[in-house]
């Protein structure tokens, strides 16, 4: 799905996402500034071996709206793809909520690299808590927006999160969404090495910390049920996650946090999972 | 509607009389045209076209897929995609509603994808303001979209009609402006006829199985192309429009002249107050004085020929500013035509025939002390 010699940085996860397009039946990808638009390839070249819209930041789920009400009455199959990050999430909050409020028969995509990425690392709604960007240098100061749930609340058809840290349950995700109708959201959790400030290689093994230290929970929601998915599953028992540090101390981002900051933030880890777990009834 | 009378013409088939606004005669026109994709938000005082377009796809007698949206950013963007994807797509905004769509209303037409809205004209805050006056469409100039000003009911069909032959023939967008209340909320015998409008045609559309990408990152020449392209089709729009007014109620094409023939004082001006103008113009005439109004129906393509075959004294009188000037007075004034310029009804300020007889007369005796007429 897209091809090698792209565009994206070295240990880029978005790419990594990319490849598990092929997962998808008949997609046509929007894309809205951010990373993805620079991946997925410079005019008049395209790193997709898919068709690709490229849009505004704001209007996204919008443009694949009509995308698909086209299609539809053009009798063409296929599943339109509102590939975002997290910043087109901010940016297009109302169009995404409106679009699953209809129902859009579409999937959303939001890659999280947990920051402005594209424009240079500056804080967004999805940005970690007490991590530094450029216009959070001492740390942000309030914590990260969960999008999954929010979207759970829209009653949206399937709403998954996913990380690249763990590609076949990525893929099984992707799958699943394509086979499925209606309005479906999956959030991939994308560690950026410059953003993160870690180096290049590390990607899928901080990918993994986030999950196996809890700061990631990998669930699915379908049939009005959640339900933990994949690897993840384990890691909601607290007993099983690997230390918080292990995942934040190998960041650059982290650097500045004292033992103090770490456990605050676990415990706004531990509440957020009993959130869930209420949610999942497990 | 009462006393609805069926004619014969010569021309163009049955015709049925109607009395309606032009929010009406609008959506009778993109009835006709059958589009695929319709998504808007409500927004006085266009919200009447949307919801009589709501109305006949719930009636059955207009299939098309009717989207709401959370904001005039997502309609446009709604209609974009669907244009993207091959639909015959519409439509309509006002004011801060036009405001709020700006960005993807230079997408749609860098996409090159035709498209038809209706704007009713509208004042933009602060400070809060729903009357009629120019000021937003004015700020869709340089966007690359066809922009036309419709004087009355029966021109705001045709024209609604024609913009959607003309934006799939240049794959440019086309914006119809109808002045607010005064047209979009006033009723006028319209004549409604339906003629054939030719099958959706656009440069591209995006499928599935077609693997390219649109819009993707240019570098600086590129773009510039794209840019050049753009403004050389919409300045080649201008004979395209002269062609195809000639079927949709030969309004004059690019411009009105209205008793220009032997005027030795022109007055040019855009929109529905250009009725009364010519009221104030005959009253004038009746005088002895020489005067004769150039109506520009087109504020893109701009009708530069016409503008600069003025003869004579000539007076703008617009509707919308820039600075101290009227947004109509700079573009007549960039044809090299040295033009008095007032600026009048903004914010829905009352300006009827009486005013601008004696607008037109000062004008004619040397004696226009107002720029704005406050």
């Amino acid at each position: 799905m897209i091809l090698p010699g792209n565009t994206s940085c070295q240990g880029c996860p978005i790419s990594l996402a990319m490849r598990c397009l092929d997962e998808i039946e008949n997609p046509v990808l929007v894309i809205p500034a951010g990373c993805s638009t620079v991946v997925a390839g410079l005019h008049p070249n395209s790193a997709m071996k898919i068709p690709v819209i490229h849009v505004p930041f704001a209007s996204t789920n919008a443009v694949a709206c009509g995308v698909k009400e086209a299609y539809k009455r053009a009798g063409v199959k296929a599943n339109v793809i509102a590939w975002i990050g997290d910043g087109a999430a901010d940016i297009g909050f109302a169009t995404l909520s409106a679009s699953a409020t209809r129902k859009d028969d579409i999937i959303t995509v939001v890659v999280d690299n947990e920051a402005y990425m594209n424009t240079g690392t500056q804080a967004s709604l999805s940005t970690f808590w007490k991590a530094k960007t450029s216009t959070s240098p001492a740390g942000k100061a309030d914590e990260k927006r969960n999008l999954a749930l929010i979207m759970i609340a829209h009653r949206a058809d399937y709403v998954a999160t996913a990380t690249v840290g763990y590609i076949e349950d990525l893929r099984r995700k992707f799958g699943k969404a394509s086979q499925s109708e209606g309005f479906r959201f999956i959030q991939i959790h994308c560690p950026c090495p410059p953003g993160w400030r870690f180096p290049s290689e590390k990607t899928i093994e901080i990918a993994r910390k986030a999950v196996m230290s809890g700061a990631w929970a990998l669930f699915e929601f379908y049939d009005g049920k959640l339900r933990f998915s994949g690897i993840g599953k384990k890691f909601a028992e607290k007993g099983n996650r690997i230390p918080l540090a292990e995942y934040l101390k190998v960041q650059g981002r982290f650097e500045h946090l004292g033992d103090e900051d770490i456990v605050a933030i676990e415990r706004a880890i531990d509440e957020e999972w009993e959130i869930l777990k209420r949610f999942s009834g497990e | 509607m009462q006393g609805n009378v069926q004619t014969k013409s010569h021309r163009n088939g049955s015709r049925v009389r109607k009395l309606l606004t032009s929010n009406e005669a609008v959506a009778e026109a993109v009835k006709i045209a059958k589009p695929d994709v319709i998504a808007a938000y409500p927004i006085t005082p266009q919200s009447p076209i949307v919801e009589s377009l709501a109305k006949m796809i719930a009636k059955g007698e207009l299939d098309a897929t009717f989207v709401r949206v959370e904001s005039e950013h997502s309609a446009m963007a709604v209609i974009h995609g669907a244009a993207t994807a091959g639909a015959r797509v519409f439509t309509a905004t006002s004011s801060h509603g036009l405001a709020y769509m700006f960005e993807m209303c230079w997408w749609i037409a860098g996409s090159r994808l035709p498209a038809v809205m209706a704007v009713a004209t509208r004042s933009i805050g602060a400070p809060w303001n729903i009357h009629g006056d120019h000021t937003d469409i004015v700020q869709l100039r340089d966007a690359g979209w066809i922009i036309g000003m419709a004087e009355n009911a029966q021109e705001a069909f045709d024209m609604t009609l024609q913009a959607f032959c003309v934006s799939e023939e240049v794959n440019i967008p086309f914006a119809v402006g109808l002045d607010a209340f005064t047209m979009s909320h006033t009723a006028e015998v319209v004549e409604i006829w339906e003629p054939k409008i030719p099958p959706r045609r656009q440069a591209y559309k995006v499928l599935p199985s077609d693997n390219f990408a649109v819009n993707a990152v240019t570098m600086g020449k590129a773009r510039m192309k794209a840019r050049y392209d753009l403004a050389v089709d919409l300045e080649n729009s201008a004979k395209v429009i002269e062609k195809t007014d000639k079927d949709f109620g030969n309004h004059g094409g690019l411009v009105e002249s209205y008793r220009l023939d032997d005027a030795d004082f022109a007055v040019v001006m855009m929109g529905g107050w250009c009725g009364d103008a010519k009221d104030a113009i005959d009253m004038l005439r009746q005088e002895g004085f020489k005067i004769g109004l150039l109506r520009i129906r087109f504020l893109r393509p701009f009708p530069k020929k016409a503008v600069k075959e003025l003869g004579g004294e000539v007076l703008v009188v617009d509707k919308a500013n820039s600075d101290l000037r009227g947004v109509l007075g700079i573009e007549v004034s960039s044809c090299g035509v040295e033009a008095k310029n007032v600026v009048a009804g903004i914010g829905g300020v009352d300006v009827g025939v009486d005013d601008f007889y004696r607008i037109f007369k000062d004008f004619m005796n040397g004696k226009l002390e107002m720029e704005w007429y406050l």
